[in-house]
């Protein structure tokens, strides 16, 4: 202990019973006072995050008590989104946030997972470390240039192939009805899954590694065989690969300007995938500048209320699944 | 006593530095369009260099300009749709003064379409246009297009409507021209920076339209004049309401503008669709500055006026080669009086 703690010590101590003196020696207690500055100074910084996220959740009500008091509930479950007559439900929108985002992940996640199992088991050395990097890469290009590239060649070549062959397969499943514009849902769905790919991957990576690498000898001590392997390692880094992917959901559910390039921007629920439809980033995005009405800005800003909503729920359920997959390892 | 000298000195000049700042360095605030960036930027970067003065616009969509001139917190904001009613209400009662609107600069709209066989040209109807835009024309061959372009090939190919996903001026317009051709447009649907469209596909900014448009046979879309002459796009001939097919360039828009001078409406708040005249280009419009009638602030004001003066006169020569069409003499001489009109605390302001 430095020579000035030490008599910042004894003079509390020294006093300790004397009231004023009491309530300070209390609330220093017993410690260092470089250590008690740096505990505090850390809490404020994380307690300052937590308010952080309540008052943004209160500003965003608070701005949009207009559209709460005239819509109310009806808000969730209305499907006509009228500037001109001042009406406005977000059903669709909603739709269209989470289906999108669901599709892009039932590609993204088995294409990120065995990336990640690929380079985290199997890859030799010299070529682990530049594909992580070319992945890691992927993740770093603005969503801007992927929306470009999506008008340019995604579009041209979902509508001339992929919904031509979809259509042919499945001449009866509603899921691919319609006209191919090559804009809609799929391509969306399969322009968010290539820019949820890198983190879901490159997270499943640094889970996977972290898996002891005694658990994998033990296995292959006992006879086990390259997939047993992989299946034993998978199964430990359970909770880890849960969180890698619903980072990646997180990222596809919040995507803006990639997603309003591609997906037609139109508020429709329709169970074909050729359809064009819409998310809530990228209404509040679209209209938001030009938004000529108090009612208006109040939907927008409640738009952006229930994205916020949407996210923390399912960042808590996704909590709650890490837990209760942790607790049962244990 | 040396103490004394170097406060006076120092006082002195603190005196100098002020004075300077206050004759070389008058600041103006904007904010509104982004439509209308590209021009003011144009004309500030002039202005700053031929006066001194500085502007500093923000473009934050016209929505968010009137926001902010009605709070006060800019000089003038830009706007591509008029203040309703409400919004001038409420303009008065926080700025306690009315509102002034000043056509700056006219945009024309181009109707854009992709039909390889087709060419350039196709002539169109408003009657025409609104129906494909409620979906009740669906097929390029259509008894109605036909029989407007019987030299041209049009094929049995269905139509694909696009329109933009943003808010913005350019659908104001737009809509605002529909409703005035098709009652059914105005009813079903109404006129506003975003509506909710019957049909079609919706892209984002000039470019996200061209986009869908060059990207799909078939389609039909509306940009920008000056979107659509940059990027050589095929525009159809509308016909106006002298019943004229006319193009659209900077003449025709120019003098969609003059047809509508004749009877604007006291507070120039004029949508200019479907103007009349021989060589009207149907779907056009205005483009506003707004400002208080009343400015508070001296110095304020008489930058201001000055400036808006110029803006409306000599600064309209810079607006063909930034591919914007200019005032005609007839708006000048209207934006003149009003400007004119301006006051610093009730009192008239006399400036040469």
């Amino acid at each position: 202990m430095s020579k000035s703690n030490e008599i910042i010590k004894n003079y509390f101590e020294r006093d300790k019973n004397k009231k004023p003196f009491k309530l300070i020696y209390n609330l220093f207690g017993n410690k260092n006072l470089g250590d008690l500055v740096f505990e505090k100074l850390t809490l404020l910084f994380a307690i300052f995050v937590f308010i952080l996220v309540i008052l943004m959740g209160w500003e965003m009500y608070s701005h949009s008590t207009l559209s709460i008091k005239k819509f109310g509930f009806g808000f969730l479950t209305s499907s006509t989104w009228d500037p001109v007559s001042q009406v406005f439900g977000a059903l669709p929108v909603i739709y269209g946030t989470i289906v999108s985002s669901l599709l892009s992940l039932i590609i993204a996640v088995p294409l990120g997972i065995a990336v990640a199992v690929f380079l985290a088991e199997l890859a030799p050395n010299w070529l682990e470390k530049p594909l992580s990097f070319l992945t890691e890469l992927l993740a770093g290009i603005p969503s801007v240039i992927y929306g470009l590239w999506g008008i340019f060649v995604l579009v041209p070549w979902v509508r001339d192939v992929v919904e031509p062959y979809l259509q042919n397969e499945f001449p009866n499943s509603p899921f691919f009805q319609g006209a191919p514009y090559g804009f809609g849902m799929l391509a969306a769905a399969i322009i968010l899954s290539i820019m949820v790919l890198p983190i879901i991957s490159s997270i499943s990576r640094d889970v996977l590694k972290s898996v002891p690498y005694s658990q994998r000898e033990a296995a292959f001590a006992l006879g086990a065989t390259k997939w047993e392997v992989t299946k034993i390692v998978l199964g430990n880094a359970k909770s880890g690969l849960f969180g890698a992917i619903m980072l990646g959901l997180g990222r596809a559910i919040g995507e803006t300007m990639a997603v309003t390039m591609v997906i037609g921007n139109r508020p429709q629920i329709s169970a074909s995938l050729l359809d064009p439809s819409y998310t809530m980033a990228s209404v509040i995005a679209n209209e938001f500048t030009e938004a000529n009405s108090d009612l208006y800005l109040n939907a927008l800003i409640e738009l952006a209320l229930v994205l916020f909503v949407i996210t923390i729920i399912i960042n808590i359920l996704a909590r709650l699944l890490v837990w209760s997959t942790e607790r049962k390892w244990k | 006593m040396k103490m004394k000298m170097s406060l006076i000195l120092f006082f002195a000049s603190i005196m100098g530095i002020l004075s300077i700042n206050s004759y070389a360095q008058v600041k103006l605030t904007g904010a509104g369009s982004t439509f209308d960036y590209p021009i003011f930027s144009k004309w500030f970067d002039v202005y700053n260099k031929m006066t001194g003065v500085q502007v500093n616009y923000q473009s934050i969509g016209s929505g968010g300009g009137i926001q902010q001139i009605t709070q006060g917190t800019v000089d003038f904001g830009a706007s591509d749709a008029p203040l309703t009613e409400k919004q001038m209400d409420t303009f008065k009662e926080k700025r306690g003064t009315e509102v002034i609107h000043l056509p700056i600069i006219i945009g024309g709209e181009a109707i854009t379409y992709n039909l390889p066989s087709v060419g350039t040209g196709l002539k169109l109807d408003g009657q025409t246009l609104a129906d494909i835009y409620l979906g009740k024309i669906t097929k390029w061959n259509d008894a109605r297009i036909k029989k407007m372009n019987p030299d041209k090939n049009l094929p049995n190919k269905a139509i694909l409507v696009t329109h933009r996903s943003d808010g913005s001026g350019t659908t104001f317009i737009f809509t605002n021209y529909l409703s005035k051709v098709s009652p059914e447009w105005a009813k079903r649907v109404g006129f506003s920076t975003s509506v909710d469209w019957p049909v079609g596909l919706g892209g984002k900014g000039n470019e996200g339209v061209s986009g869908l448009v060059t990207q799909t046979e078939g389609t039909i879309g509306y940009v920008e004049l000056a979107y659509a002459v940059q990027n050589k796009l095929p525009y159809a001939m509308m016909k106006n309401s002298d019943g004229n097919f006319v193009n659209v360039d900077f003449n025709t828009v120019t003098a969609a503008a003059a047809g509508a001078s004749m009877n604007m409406p006291k507070d120039l708040r004029a949508v200019i669709t479907n103007s009349s005249g021989k060589n009207s280009y149907p779907i056009t419009g205005f483009s506003w500055i707004v400002v208080p009638k009343d400015i508070k602030n001296y110095t304020v004001a008489v930058t201001l006026v000055k400036l808006l003066r110029w803006v409306v006169t000599k600064a309209q020569s810079y607006a063909q080669e930034l591919s914007y069409s200019p005032l005609p003499e007839q708006v000048q001489k209207l934006d003149l009086a009003k400007i004119n009109s301006i006051t610093c605390n009730g009192k008239k302001l006399n400036i040469k």
